[in-house]
């Protein structure tokens, strides 16, 4: 019983993590046409920045959450820079910007090997989060909680962003009609950049807070990558709501799989992904933004 | 066209009597990789620049029909029968993964076959009883077609030439057939050939048909060409080069994808005879073409060469250089 309720809690803080990821994927395919398949190293970048952050190294000591969220705003600003000065060159050529995140993924992950070796390093689990949290019979690790509930906060403030304030209006009419809302004045380009960066500062945040379950390892970037194109490809594109349930459900398939038959946990993956693009190509909630 | 044929006749004969000038085995494996490389990227041409269709997950099919051929060896059968194996095994393979990924084109058809692809690689390394996991396979023989033995790099070279002048020859009359026009007919005016009555969905599934064909026939030599297969052969940077390999060549050309591999195999070799870092360089040369030299070496090249021709002979030049951009 007690395994069945781990396993839950196991695929809800996985679908967390992986709702972090595709929601920065997920809003840059809906304004920019384009999946950034760089996505997964910002992922591993964010993580491995934060390790390091985190050690010490650097001649000053951070605890977890101060070296999470400076990884991810540096994350962020790498994202950031690479729209403006790459992707920016290749505007309206959405197969050489795609082509061109591939080649900088591929440049990132070497890099990563070369600065942080190919030993994985495993991250600590935050100071006062390592314990259990009773509920009658049952028993669940803190952490795992605690990130369940990040993501939800983060799932809220995404949502109250694009619903409630002058920006995620931007957004919205951004990735609804990007000639229209040129035209009415908005600068497009300039909400591109934004929207770049805060997609790889989410990414590279969800790379810190998945570290202490995932440890990061060369090679990280690959094994996230593709469960946020399969997140997006089920949720649809360019939907916070399609993202948030994609995510839950790769999270429960994906960690069921592992569980039940931990050689093919992969290759189940691929069953929703066919079942939605045979019954429904534009995924379970594509076309719209919320 | 005379002047053509001679030229082919006199590219064949270089070829087959490079071994003999070249000499030293190191460069000869060399000149087999390019010629298995190459076949791979025809077959990725098939789609991409026929097709329109841009595939980042074949080294997935590559994958499939290389550790059929390994598993049927490593269980006792014949050359013969893993070989036709591991090519049927790599159509069933293909129409499966051109069904799914077929449901959509251009940007989500990259997203699909990139998602397929790493799903095959995740089956690689992790379905350890079928593929023996990062460890890979072992093939510890080569077949003997004909009695002559592909032992000796000189006799595998050989080989690979008559199987890749094949998938040449192959792919020469793919273009130029019926099918082949309507290919490029669905690239550049999908919804008229539609309404013109063709079965746009049926043309693309038969020329992802072709291409899972000659990627299986690659993922064959490489086997047989390394005598080892593991997950890394499938990883996604080995699609991203044999998708480098027919844009940085030229894509929708002959000659694109042959040159392609001979310039990613050499830059690997020399590269990786001096930093490790060849992931790095393949991104990087990706950014650089991209960004620099988007229709590809064999037409910017050719397209050079027409514009001194032109101006040599005071007329103007009057060639766009086609872009990776929308088509209209």
């Amino acid at each position: 019983m007690s395994f069945w309720l781990l396993l839950t809690v196991n695929s809800i803080t996985f679908g967390g993590l992986l709702f972090l990821l595709s929601a920065g994927f997920s809003l840059i395919f809906g304004l920019m046409r384009i999946p950034n398949l760089t996505h997964g190293s910002m992922f591993m970048v964010g993580a491995y920045l934060g390790s390091t952050f985190l050690s010490g190294e650097l001649g000053f000591i951070t605890n977890f959450w101060t070296a999470a969220i400076l990884s991810a705003i540096e994350v962020a600003v790498l994202g950031a820079l690479m729209e403006r000065f790459l992707l920016r060159r290749l505007a309206g050529q959405p197969l050489a910007q795609v082509l061109v995140t591939l080649g900088v993924s591929l440049m990132v992950a070497d890099l990563c090997l070369m600065g942080w070796g190919g030993d994985p390093i495993s991250v600590e689990t935050p100071s006062g989060l390592g314990g259990f949290l009773r509920v009658g019979p049952a028993v669940f690790p803190l952490y795992r909680v605690a990130i369940i509930g990040i993501a939800v906060v983060i799932a809220i403030a995404l949502w109250l962003t694009l619903e409630r304030t002058r920006l995620g209006a931007m957004i919205r009419a951004g990735v609804d009609d990007p000639q229209m809302a040129r035209v009415v004045g908005i600068r497009v380009s300039r909400l591109f950049t934004i929207v770049f960066g805060l997609g790889a500062g989410l990414a590279g945040f969800a790379g810190m807070i998945g570290a202490p379950i995932l440890s990061v390892y060369p090679g990280l970037d690959q094994d996230m990558l593709p469960l946020a194109l399969v997140v997006v490809i089920l949720g649809g594109t360019g939907s916070l709501l399609g993202s948030f349930v994609g995510s839950i459900v790769i999270g429960f398939i994906y960690n069921f799989g592992q569980a039940l038959l931990p050689e093919l946990a992969y290759f189940i993956l691929f069953l929703p992904m066919v079942i939605v693009l045979v019954v429904r190509p534009q995924g379970l909630f594509g076309g719209q933004v919320l | 066209m005379t002047l053509r044929c001679a030229a082919i006749i006199i590219a064949i004969l270089a070829l087959i009597a490079a071994p003999f000038a070249i000499g030293q085995d190191y460069y000869i494996n060399i000149a087999s990789q390019i010629l298995l490389y190459a076949v791979f990227a025809l077959g990725i041409d098939v789609l991409v620049g026929y097709g329109g269709l841009v595939s980042l997950g074949h080294a997935g099919l590559f994958g499939v029909a290389a550790y059929i051929l390994a598993n049927v060896l490593a269980a006792g059968y014949g050359h013969a029968v893993a070989i036709a194996a591991s090519l049927i095994g790599g159509l069933i393979a293909t129409a499966a993964f051109a069904a799914v990924a077929l449901r959509s084109t251009g940007i989500s058809f990259i997203m699909i076959t990139l998602a397929l692809g790493e799903i095959i690689w995740g089956l690689a390394y992790r379905w350890i009883s079928v593929t023996n996991g990062d460890n890979g396979i072992s093939v510890t023989t080569r077949p003997a077609p004909f009695g002559l033995s592909l032992a000796s790099p000189r006799g595998f070279y050989e080989a690979t030439l008559v199987i890749f002048l094949l998938a040449m020859a192959a792919m020469a009359i793919f273009v130029r057939s019926p099918l082949g026009a309507a290919l490029a007919g669905t690239r550049d005016q999908p919804r008229r050939m539609n309404a013109l009555g063709y079965h746009v969905w049926m043309i693309r599934f038969l020329a992802f048909l072709f291409s899972g064909l000659l990627s299986a026939v690659s993922g064959v030599l490489f086997v047989y060409y390394n005598q080892f297969i593991s997950p890394q052969a499938l990883a996604l940077p080995a699609s991203a080069a044999g998708l480098l390999m027919v844009i940085a060549g030229g894509a929708g050309t002959l000659l694109g994808p042959v040159v392609g591999s001979a310039l990613v195999v050499i830059v690997q070799n020399v590269v990786s005879a001096y930093i490790e870092r060849w992931n790095f360089m393949l991104g990087a040369i990706f950014v650089a073409i991209v960004i620099f030299m988007p229709e590809g070496l064999v037409p910017g090249v050719t397209r050079l060469v027409r514009a001194t021709w032109r101006t040599a002979s005071r007329r103007r030049p009057r060639a766009m250089a086609p872009s990776l951009g929308p088509k209209p």
